[in-house]
């Protein structure tokens, strides 16, 4: 089987290695010059939380999310399964509380608990969630580890190359990835805006993703190693990925800096934007359409359901199984 | 008949459409609660390029009339932009008026109010001015065009219900003629039920459906809530009274000893 994958972003690059893995011949066609440019993906906090995200989704997120770790694990090593820790000030305990009543998978913890998991949290909050089996991956990292191991496999990535607008030959499949580039066919795509940045912060050690709920401006926090950490992430109802808005950057350093005050001394070391695809639903489906199939609508579980969502796709192409996520 | 500027309404629950876990529940939660008008907010940064469209068609899809708003802002000019910008996208002359005074409580700032609504009436719009329960600003508000008022229940999305219970009846007797739709502070179905109970023409809410754990269901129950209240008041709910009334009758009844 001949496969062509267009769009090198997580959902992409996880469809080609699935692919591959399985003996397919995979050729991955990107319109940009490289991964750094190839949509949202870069972006993306590389949280593998599925239960927390059933806050605001529904449990077949987190059936996906929980098909994601093996996966992870076993094509990017470094991943990190030390668990999300979800705290709130104490004048948002309501927040906290709301947040346990909808999801599962997590034990409460006093303020000795949270200091033993994150000694620089110690006498900053009185109580707040584990949720231990989750984890989190460096979004970057992990998709420079996917193309590689596509590359191992005898796959080839294709930069700065437009896809064909003529149809597959025979024996071909074309499986689109390309999020809000797909647009035209998928109409009811839409696009959320997220805004990010990067600290250096030599002051501050914190070893597992930390979730501070706030009624306004909830923020989270991932561990990029050395001091780096990533502080995200604003949704908004935009398609334009535009640059990061003052006020956006203003709450989440605010927030952060409430964390811990060593946010404070912290160096800006990047900020950037995406637009996450999403349908109406905000859930991911793999759409035929054309002798094409979309793996679309990833939304902000781009690294969470790309695993799930790749297996379906190659079982769809090569096998011809169907899954609930595809649609006819 | 409830009308909001000669527009006949039947459903006296007006729903905001922010913050829902996807805009497919939204359009869930706006079906069962069967309202006719919803409120959305136009960021300033989405409005400037077109770019929040795709949420906005969504947002006209649902077939109810849209009431855009002026949420999140803090002067008076930025509120009379973002309603011009607001006219421009939606194609309708109302407008909820919003201008935050206060940060933590985002409390109404009711000079800056009555500044924009006498400006914007002047403009040919139709203001439905967020305020709170004081008789003066409603005064100059109605002086100013206003034929709608939204007097605050308590904090927005505090869920804290109806505050100051006194204020929010001496505006009703005061303002017998004007439609009075409570906005913002509502938590459960039984403050919505209270205010129109209080003889309160509508009530518009948000986030105690958006954010609970099934805002579809919620909305419906909202909704039961709403007529529920407004038939109370039609009916004639009874004065409360410190001395214990039997219900049954005592007169005659058998002396057993």
């Amino acid at each position: 089987m001949h496969a062509t994958v267009i769009g090198a972003g997580v959902a992409g690059l996880a469809c080609a290695v699935e692919l591959a893995e399985r003996g397919a011949s995979v050729e991955v066609l990107e319109r940009a010059a490289s991964l750094e440019r190839a949509g949202c993906s870069w972006f993306a906090g590389g949280m593998l939380a599925p239960w927390c995200e059933r806050v605001s989704s529904p449990a077949h997120i987190v059936a996906l999310g929980d098909e994601g770790f093996a996966w992870w694990a076993e094509r990017y090593p470094a991943m990190v399964r030390r668990g999300t820790l979800v705290l709130a000030h104490a004048r948002d305990a309501a927040e906290l509380k709301q947040f346990a009543r909808r999801t599962e998978h997590y034990e409460w913890l006093d303020a000795a608990g949270i200091a033993a998991l994150e000694p620089d949290l110690e006498e900053r909050f009185e109580q707040g969630l584990f949720f231990p089996e989750e984890a989190y991956i460096d979004p970057r990292a992990a998709l420079a580890a996917l193309a590689e191991r596509l590359t191992g496999l005898g796959g080839t990535i294709r930069f700065g190359t437009e896809a064909p607008s003529a149809a597959p030959e025979a024996g071909r499949c074309v499986i689109d990835c390309t999020g809000l580039g797909a647009r035209a066919v998928l109409t009811d795509l839409r696009g959320v805006k997220g805004e990010m940045l990067h600290v250096q912060a030599p002051d501050v050690t914190l070893t597992r993703t930390i979730r501070v709920l706030h009624p306004r401006t909830p923020v989270y926090i991932v561990p990029r190693g050395e001091g780096r950490y990533m502080i995200g992430a604003t949704m908004i109802e935009s398609d334009q990925a535009s640059r990061i808005s003052a006020r956006a950057m203003l709450e989440l350093l605010g927030a952060a800096y409430a964390l811990h005050p060593g946010f404070g001394e912290a160096e800006i070391v990047e900020l950037g934007t995406g637009v996450r695809p999403a349908f109406p639903d905000n859930l991911p489906r793999l759409t035929r359409r054309n002798g094409t199939l979309y793996v679309n609508g990833l939304f902000r579980h781009g690294f969470l359901a790309a695993p799930a969502l790749a297996r379906r796709a190659a079982e769809f192409v090569l096998e011809g199984r169907e899954a609930p996520e595809v649609m006819p | 008949m409830l009308t909001f500027y000669d527009v006949p309404v039947r459903s006296r629950l007006l729903l905001g459409t922010a913050r829902y876990p996807s805009p497919a529940i939204l359009a869930e939660a706006v079906r069962s609660s069967g309202t006719e008008v919803v409120t959305v907010s136009l960021r300033r940064e989405a409005a400037g390029e077109r770019a929040g469209q795709a949420f906005w068609s969504l947002v006209r899809e649902l077939g109810v009339r849209v009431l855009p708003n002026t949420a999140g802002c803090h002067t008076v000019k930025e509120a009379v932009t973002t309603a011009h910008m607001a006219r421009e996208v939606f194609g309708t002359r109302w407008i909820k008026l919003e201008v935050i005074g206060e940060e933590d409580t985002l409390q109404p700032d009711v000079f800056g109010l009555v500044e924009a609504t006498r400006i914007l009436c002047a403009e040919g719009f139709e203001v439905f001015p967020y305020t709170t329960e004081d008789l003066t600003v409603a005064e100059r508000l109605t002086a100013a065009g206003c034929r709608v008022l939204m007097p605050w229940g308590s904090p927005i999305g505090s869920g804290h219900g109806l505050n100051n219970l006194f204020g929010l009846k001496a505006l009703r007797a005061r303002f017998a003629q004007v439609p009075l739709i409570v906005d913002a502070g509502i938590g459960v179905p039984s403050h919505a039920a209270q205010a129109l109970e209080l003889g309160f023409d509508a009530v518009l809410i948000n986030t105690a459906v958006s954010q609970a754990a099934d805002p579809a269901r919620m909305a419906g129950a909202f909704a039961h809530a709403v007529s529920a209240g407004r038939e109370a008041f039609l009916a004639g709910p009874m004065e409360p009274r410190d001395m214990a009334v039997p219900s049954s009758p005592v007169v005659g009844t058998a002396l057993l000893s």
